[in-house]
């Protein structure tokens, strides 16, 4: 469940990071995500997948994710263990993936440009609120639709699909 | 209510009148497709569900060509498991090597595509069907999965932004050049979640090998589709492969859009994107002297027998410069059978070139061509992402054919003229 709150550090990339940098195409020939893990953000940063924790979060710009469909891309992240990404905005395809697979994004531009590299931070992940521990400010995200909400709350599209499809099995 | 080709192709396929901007709407789909990378991923999520059967068996598209012919092992294992999955389930549309393409090439050409479908495919230049006058859009492989089970999407209806070009164009600016700098307008994300509709007396004469190339690109600008309205050219082109029965639909003169872009293609000459944004684009004559390791001609982008055409007009009678390797990708059989009909396949090898099966191969960095560390190619692909062709200190320059071309003679970014 994604309800509860999460508290990490903060790695902060830039802006129109794409799938390529988030996982190189030379990593595709698996979908395995512990195998994605780590090589994840490899050609923004060939150490962050060895430096990061889990609960660790990333902090981007503008168009996180644009580029190739790959859901490899959140998959990679969502299995080192990153509480999720907040950023100014993301690219369709990457928040689409996002959501359908369960992992945790937050659109806030304001974050995005005040919280700096490094900084602890909570997020509850239901409210969209964001704390910084280390500065003491607090952002609020984009809420989502009801109805992304929903997809959400089962834990991606084939959980929902599940609940209201149950002809479906 | 005034709509656009999107919204009323968007509308329909809800059972709805009108499609409006933020809408949340859920559609039925008329084609799925997935590729040797996304659709292992969907396979195992569809296997999730739990259903016994797929929505249907004709509208399923699956299509190795990313890392096909197999590159090693584990490629051919992820091909392996689609062709289990096409057989356990009766999936008819499977293409392996011998009968495929690049997947954004085969199906227009194979005549798979008709105006006013509803096109999903885990590949993000599943776009480029828009040239036929279809909402396509790339989705990832849980969406893929979903949709194989259910026949449905979910989506947000797109805002709609108009782009209109008019003018001369001018000597050796091919439709590549037109997006690319469009893209550099615009910029990465200049048309994020929204429709990107293409129209202008320039465009009424574009060939649709022509369209297919810009809206293959209309992600690059973040654009959820690219679409073109249908014409005699469309009607001819649908002819020749076979596809009889389809909407004819416009979008309304009063059709509202978010904004609208005038471009007077008599001020394009032919761009080159420097790494590593498909944005960062300059006119080919300021290049200055960038020296080349390599040039791909080829992909969803460039990869067709009009592509092919103007490679071999440059190309005939000179030799690829000795510091260069010059890699060709025909998308599909037939354009590879077509070249060796009209000459072409001559012509490249004469010039020094090395002409490669379809595949994706070098442009995502996967086979065929793969640049090492501080190497750099001039592509008509359609990404230059860091490490996007190999190694992730190499760099890609993009441009249109003629200039990856006469790069190739000339061992530097060069524009045809300088030859």
């Amino acid at each position: 469940m994604l309800t509860h709150g999460r508290s990490g550090h903060v790695w902060k990339f830039g802006n129109n990071i794409d799938t390529d940098l988030i996982i190189p195409a030379r990593y595709l020939t698996t979908s395995d995500p512990v195998e994605l893990a780590k090589n994840a953000m490899e050609d923004a940063d060939p150490e962050w997948a060895d430096k990061m924790n889990p609960g660790d979060f990333i902090v981007a710009g503008d168009n996180f994710g644009c580029g190739s469909s790959r859901e490899h891309a959140p998959i990679a992240l969502k299995a080192t263990g990153l509480s999720a990404v907040i950023a100014r905005s993301f690219a369709r395809i990457f928040y689409r993936n996002a959501i359908n697979i369960g992992f945790p994004i937050l659109e806030s531009p304001e974050a995005a440009e005040e919280i700096k590299e490094g900084d602890e931070i909570e997020v509850d992940l239901t409210s969209g609120t964001i704390k910084d521990l280390t500065s003491g400010k607090t952002y609020q995200a984009q809420p989502f639709p009801e109805f992304m909400q929903k997809i959400i709350k089962a834990g991606g599209l084939i959980k929902y699909l599940r609940q209201q499809h149950p002809q479906l099995r | 209510m005034a709509q656009t080709i999107t919204q009323k192709i968007l509308a329909k396929h809800a059972g709805l009148r009108s499609a409006e901007p933020g809408q949340l709407i859920n559609c039925k789909v008329d084609l799925v497709l997935g590729n040797d990378i996304t659709s292992p991923p969907a396979i195992k999520e569809f296997e999730r569900i739990g259903v016994s059967k797929v929505f249907d068996k004709k509208k399923i598209f699956l299509v190795p060509d990313h890392f096909a012919p197999a590159k090693d092992i584990k490629s051919a294992e992820q091909i392996k498991m689609m062709r289990e999955f096409a057989h356990k389930y009766g999936i008819v549309n499977f293409f392996e090597i011998g009968c495929m393409g690049i997947e954004h090439a085969l199906l227009p050409e194979m005549g798979a595509i008709k105006p006013g479908d509803l096109i999903i495919g885990a590949d993000s230049h599943t776009c480029t069907y828009g040239a036929l006058g279809a909402f396509s859009t790339g989705v990832g492989s849980t969406d893929m999965a979903a949709a194989m089970a259910t026949g449905e999407v979910w989506f947000k209806v797109p805002e709609q932004l108009k782009f209109v070009y008019t003018g001369k164009l001018q000597k050796w600016v091919e439709a590549k050049d037109l997006i690319l700098y469009t893209i550099g307008q615009i910029g990465v994300d200049g048309a994020r979640y929204m429709s990107m509709e293409f129209t202008g007396p320039v465009i009424d004469k574009l060939s649709i090998e022509s369209r297919l190339t810009m809206a293959n690109m209309a992600i690059e600008a973040g654009g959820k589709n690219g679409i073109f309205g249908i014409d005699a050219k469309t009607k001819q082109y649908l002819t020749k492969v076979h596809v009889t029965r389809y909407p004819l639909l416009y979008s309304d003169k009063d059709a509202e859009y978010k904004q609208i872009y005038d471009y007077d293609v008599a001020e394009i000459e032919p761009q080159v994107a420097y790494p590593h944004l498909p944005s960062n684009t300059h006119p080919v004559s300021k290049s200055g002297h960038i020296k080349i390791d390599q040039s791909v001609i080829g992909s969803c982008t460039n990869g067709r027998i009009e592509d092919m055409r103007v490679a071999a007009k440059i190309l005939k009678g000179k030799k690829v410069h000795p510091d260069v390797r010059l890699i060709i990708l025909p998308a599909t059989q037939n354009v590879e059978l077509q070249m060796i009909k009209e000459g072409l396949m001559e012509i490249f090898i004469k010039a020094g070139a090395s002409v490669s099966t379809p595949t994706c191969g070098p442009c995502l960095g996967g086979h065929m061509g793969v640049l090492a560390e501080g190497e750099k190619a001039i592509a008509t692909t359609n990404r230059n992402f860091v490490g996007r062709m190999g190694h992730p200190k190499s760099e890609v320059y993009l441009s249109n054919v003629a200039v990856a071309a006469a790069s190739a003679v000339a061992g530097r970014i060069a524009s045809p003229e300088d030859l």
